[in-house]
């Protein structure tokens, strides 16, 4: 069990009447990458914010190596934080325009002053600048100067400052140009090698999240509706959301025409403010059952499958027929 | 794989970027490239000019004119044009000129120290409300409202006379006083705005995250990047204020005594204007420029410092 | 009713033999005071009925400016279009008065764009927005456009036309909008749809919805479709020919098989090696070192070549890869292309 980095039980966070988050559990293993998948509204990005602190969850608890972050304040939460940093979607807003890049990455020491000694701030600094693959050079520059793809190391370089065990990764590729994230996700890789980090990696495109996650779970209007190692979700997956999840992501083969079960589901995603009764998802499930409105059903090992799954009828389905 | 190898492989060799410049070697900030496209603005250079020479009249107007601007000699009553009074004289026999150029002081004086008065009651206000919300934006931003549903001429009326009881005083700080206390609220109302933009930036999330405290996120965050705005709102408010204190001079509730000011001149010289036309006129142009001048200032710097016009 | 078809067909230099859409070599500049970007930079395309053409590129390689330059919707200036022509049916639509060229664009060639909620006047309601096309364009009457407005929504699959008829913008999500702006795309009946990154914004389940009902409306109306993404997920599923566009010119044009069976052009063959895939696990992603260049500042010969490992000395020096024309319906813009096909 000290092998488990980050832990949440029963989070949930209400907003008003949103319920964004409602009654997830997550466990992250040291070196481990699980990724988070699902739609809009489903949650994940609330759930981001949860894990690093932006949000205070309404109920439940966040366990950080084994501490209560839930409930800690000033010094405490500060000192607390620096084992858990997050990687933002956008780099055009997440760096200060008016800072330098040596500052911005710089600004985790000035905040936690006794972690480096100022003398070797500047260096420290460019030591990040060096390991995210940018030159040490541009410490002067400011991010305008730099392209998407470079902004997004300058923030990863900041989430790494401190030494963080875990970094919380939200749609980190999501607005890069499709050659330039393999140059980040690369990247995060050859860092969780390097550096023996466990991610959080939060995306909506499932092809990324399949290729540096060890473990997935798939997220549905607030809940994980399922969750196990990739080649359980992605190959046998259980859950008919999951389901009709993979076989709505194109796959950039055009040999597999017509050999995909493809299933379309009707409508759009309920409001999290009004979430169906019983199953969340049986007002689109095509295999829903009149208990189905009844149950909420949850997330457990099932009769037919090897992995937790919330669905009364969990069933694998191989989607390349 | 080694971590050399590791590294090497998602290095970005030193290959052309997004170039934009020549000069794309030199480190540049915003301030940086606003000051390179307001260098090419011929607005900019034509309103600092015209501002730089306005300061210069107000702080050293022997520079302009030897002539003394009291001496005056009813003989002269509203002659035309002679010597060195390029302008002529007014109904008491005083150079317009003299007066017009001296006169840059009192009206710039009060211009300024206004605004700076306005400015901090804005900004606090302005940030308050931006920064904290909630409860506390709430009562700010009804104060400004308050305030800015109080009509301006009838609280500078109130306001005036309650703060010139020394009959000695020239009024200027009444003035000042007054003018600064009433005209704050669009700049509150701007900072306001500006604060809520900027405190929902992903850059202070991240730096919240990092564990940064509400003085760290004001100074190094939230204000640098909310302030722009502001401060072509106060140099506009600059221009305003000018205009004001001619305004209010001119309705006999300004300067008083034998001080000098534009409005006071424009306030003299209305019942006069049949007659001579030049009392009026100059100190008015004068007036008029200056005004135009701050405010295409504020224009010029307020555009070349929007990083969404690049 | 105005017989607009009938007006439509006959004018003068159209030609019933004609490719639906021909693209030839287009020339858009953008003047702007950094310099002049080649946005579009020598680009020929061509359409057939009931074909889709995907344009495939990354941001800034010119494949939405090559699409506005169709319509004729570029803000002009800073954008110039400086050389090239748009044939449709064998009318240059580039030299068409206004007035023509704002008939076609209505009746003949329609566009969707990413955003549906910044392309739909929000201050009317949608049958509004529909039933004005109907009014202006058909002459109909009130009621009539009202009834063919229904009719619309009901064919993308709005549930409850009737009642959502009278809805504003905002207040359809965002899979529901797409397809309202689908149906306003198609009211008049266009020959050629074009869609800029329709779906990009979109969930991939709602994704899935959209391209389903665009490849219906296609077949249902034997229309033409140009799809400008970036996805080569969503192409290798609808289109049936690619043209892969970089740097303002089309790099590689061949049928979707060929294309990701065997690219013939360095670009094409690094992208397909940079896109992690749902189907497999584990592969490395090869990276394209670098970045695309500023369209002011253009390398000399080949664009990709400083990025490109097979570039040799030809590549650096001008002028620019000729279209080779490798193979009916083929073509590629590199010397080496034998080398990147492995023949």
């Amino acid at each position: 069990m000290t092998d488990v980095v980050l832990e949440t039980k029963g989070l949930v966070k209400h907003f008003k009447a949103v319920q964004a988050v409602d009654g997830v559990d997550v466990k992250l293993r040291r070196g481990e990458t699980l990724g988070i998948v699902g739609e809009s509204g489903c949650g994940k990005s609330t759930l981001a914010k949860l894990l690093v602190g932006l949000e205070k969850p309404t109920a439940g608890s966040i366990m950080v190596r084994g501490q209560e972050m839930t409930g800690l304040r000033g010094g405490d939460l500060r000192r607390a934080r620096r084992h858990i940093q997050m990687v933002m979607q956008d780099p055009y807003t997440s760096l200060n325009p008016r800072m330098t890049v040596g500052d911005i990455i710089g600004e985790p020491y000035e905040i936690h002053s006794d972690v480096v000694p100022r003398a070797n701030r500047a260096r420290a600094v460019q030591e990040l600048l060096e390991i995210v693959g940018l030159s040490p050079d541009h410490i002067n520059r400011y991010p305008h100067q730099f392209s998407g793809g470079q902004r997004q190391r300058i923030g990863i370089a900041r989430a790494l400052a401190l030494r963080p065990e875990i970094i919380v990764c939200d749609e980190p590729v999501s607005a890069l140009d499709v050659s330039i994230q393999a140059q980040v996700i690369n990247l995060l890789e050859s860092l969780q090698r390097e550096f023996g980090l466990s991610y959080i990696f939060i995306a909506h495109d499932l092809s990324v999240v399949r290729h540096i996650s060890n473990r997935v779970a798939v997220m549905y209007l607030g809940r994980i509706v399922e969750t196990g190692v990739d080649s359980q979700i992605y190959e046998r997956p259980t859950h008919p959301y999951t389901q009709a999840l993979l076989s709505a992501v194109p796959v950039p083969d055009p040999r597999l025409r017509g050999h995909r079960r493809q299933i379309v589901l009707e409508g759009d995603v309920p409001s999290p403010a009004d979430p169906p009764s019983g199953c969340r998802f049986h007002t689109r499930c095509f295999m829903a059952q009149p208990r189905c409105a009844e149950q909420d059903p949850i997330l457990a090992i099932r009769e037919r499958s090897d992995h937790p799954s919330a669905c009364h009828y969990a069933e694998p389905r191989y989607l390349m027929a | 794989m080694s971590e050399s190898q590791a590294r090497s492989m998602v290095t970005e060799p030193g290959l052309p970027g997004p170039a934009r410049h020549a000069d794309r070697g030199r480190t540049r900030s915003l301030a940086g490239d606003a000051w390179r496209d307001l260098r090419r603005n011929p607005i900019f250079w034509i309103a600092a000019v015209l501002v730089v020479v306005v300061l210069v009249m107000a702080a050293f107007p022997a520079l302009f004119t030897a002539a003394d601007p009291k001496s005056c000699a009813l003989s002269n009553k509203h002659l035309g044009a002679s010597g060195s009074a390029i302008f002529g004289y007014d109904f008491q026999g005083c150079d317009v000129y003299a007066r017009t150029i001296y006169g840059a002081r009192n009206s710039i004086e009060v211009g300024v120290f206004a605004t700076l008065i306005s400015g901090i009651i804005g900004l606090a206000f302005g940030l308050g409300a931006g920064y904290f919300g909630g409860w506390v934006d709430a009562v700010l931003s009804r104060v400004i409202d308050i305030v800015l549903g109080i009509p301006f001429l009838l609280a500078a009326i109130v306001l005036a006379k309650r703060l010139s009881h020394d009959p000695e005083s020239n009024g200027v700080l009444a003035v000042t006083i007054t003018l600064g206390v009433l005209g704050w609220t669009t700049a509150a109302r701007v900072m306001r705005s500006s604060v809520i933009a900027a405190k929902t930036q992903d850059y202070v999330a991240a730096a919240r995250m990092l564990g940064a405290g509400p003085a760290r996120l004001m100074m190094r965050h939230i204000l640098p990047n909310s302030v722009a705005s502001f401060i072509v709102v106060l140099t506009i408010l600059l221009g305003t204020n000018i205009a004001g204190e001619a305004t209010l001079s001119f309705l006999g509730i300004g300067l008083k005594g034998d001080a000098i000011s534009w409005g006071i001149a424009i306030n003299e010289a209305g019942p006069y204007v049949r007659t001579a036309a030049g009392p009026l006129v100059w100190p008015s142009v004068f007036l008029a420029v200056t005004v135009l001048a701050f405010i295409m200032l504020g224009d010029a710097i307020r555009d070349a410092f929007d990083p969404k016009l690049r | 009713m105005t017989d607009i078809h009938a007006e439509l067909d006959a004018i003068p230099g159209t030609d019933p033999y004609a490719p639906l859409l021909q693209v030839n070599d287009l020339h858009v500049e953008f003047r702007t005071r950094d310099g002049v970007a080649r946005a579009v930079n020598g680009v020929n395309l061509y359409l057939r009925p009931a074909e889709t053409l995907a344009i495939l590129g990354e941001s800034g390689c010119g494949k939405s400016v090559t699409a506005q330059a169709i319509m004729g919707i570029l803000d002009t200036p800073p954008a110039h279009v400086t050389r090239g022509e748009v044939r449709y049916r064998g009318v240059d639509l580039l030299r068409l008065p206004e007035r023509e060229r704002r008939k076609v664009r209505a009746n003949r060639i329609a566009m969707i764009f990413q955003d549906a909620l910044s392309a739909l006047n929000p201050v009317y309601s949608v049958g509004f927005q529909i039933g004005e096309l109907f009014r202006v364009h058909r002459g109909m009457s009130r009621a009539d456009a009202k009834r063919r407005s229904i009719e619309l929504l009901d064919q993308v699959r709005i549930p409850a036309a009737k009642d959502r008829i009278g809805d504003y913008p905002h207040q359809f999500s965002g899979g529901m909008r797409q397809r309202v702006m689908i149906a306003m795309a198609l009211a008049l009946d266009p020959e050629v749809l074009i869609a800029d990154e329709p779906t990009t914004a979109l969930d991939v389940t709602v994704q899935a919805q959209i391209m389903g009902l665009l490849r219906e409306l296609q077949h249902q109306r034997n229309m033409g479709l140009i799809l400008i993404t970036h996805d080569m997920g969503v192409v290798a599923d609808v289109a049936d020919r690619i043209s892969v566009m970089y740097a303002g010119k089309v790099v590689e044009e061949a049928p979707v098989y060929d294309i990701y069976g065997r690219p013939a052009h360095p670009y094409t063959k690094a992208l397909l090696e940079s896109i992690p895939r749902l189907d497999f696990k584990g592969q490395q992603l090869n990276v394209i070192r670098g970045l695309p260049p500023a369209l002011t500042d253009v390398p000399r010969g080949c664009a990709f070549n400083p990025r490109c490992g097979y570039a040799k000395e030809p590549c650096r020096r001008d002028p620019a890869p000729p279209a080779y024309n490798i193979a009916p319906g083929r073509t590629v813009r590199c010397h080496f292309w034998n080398e990147v096909a492995g023949v």
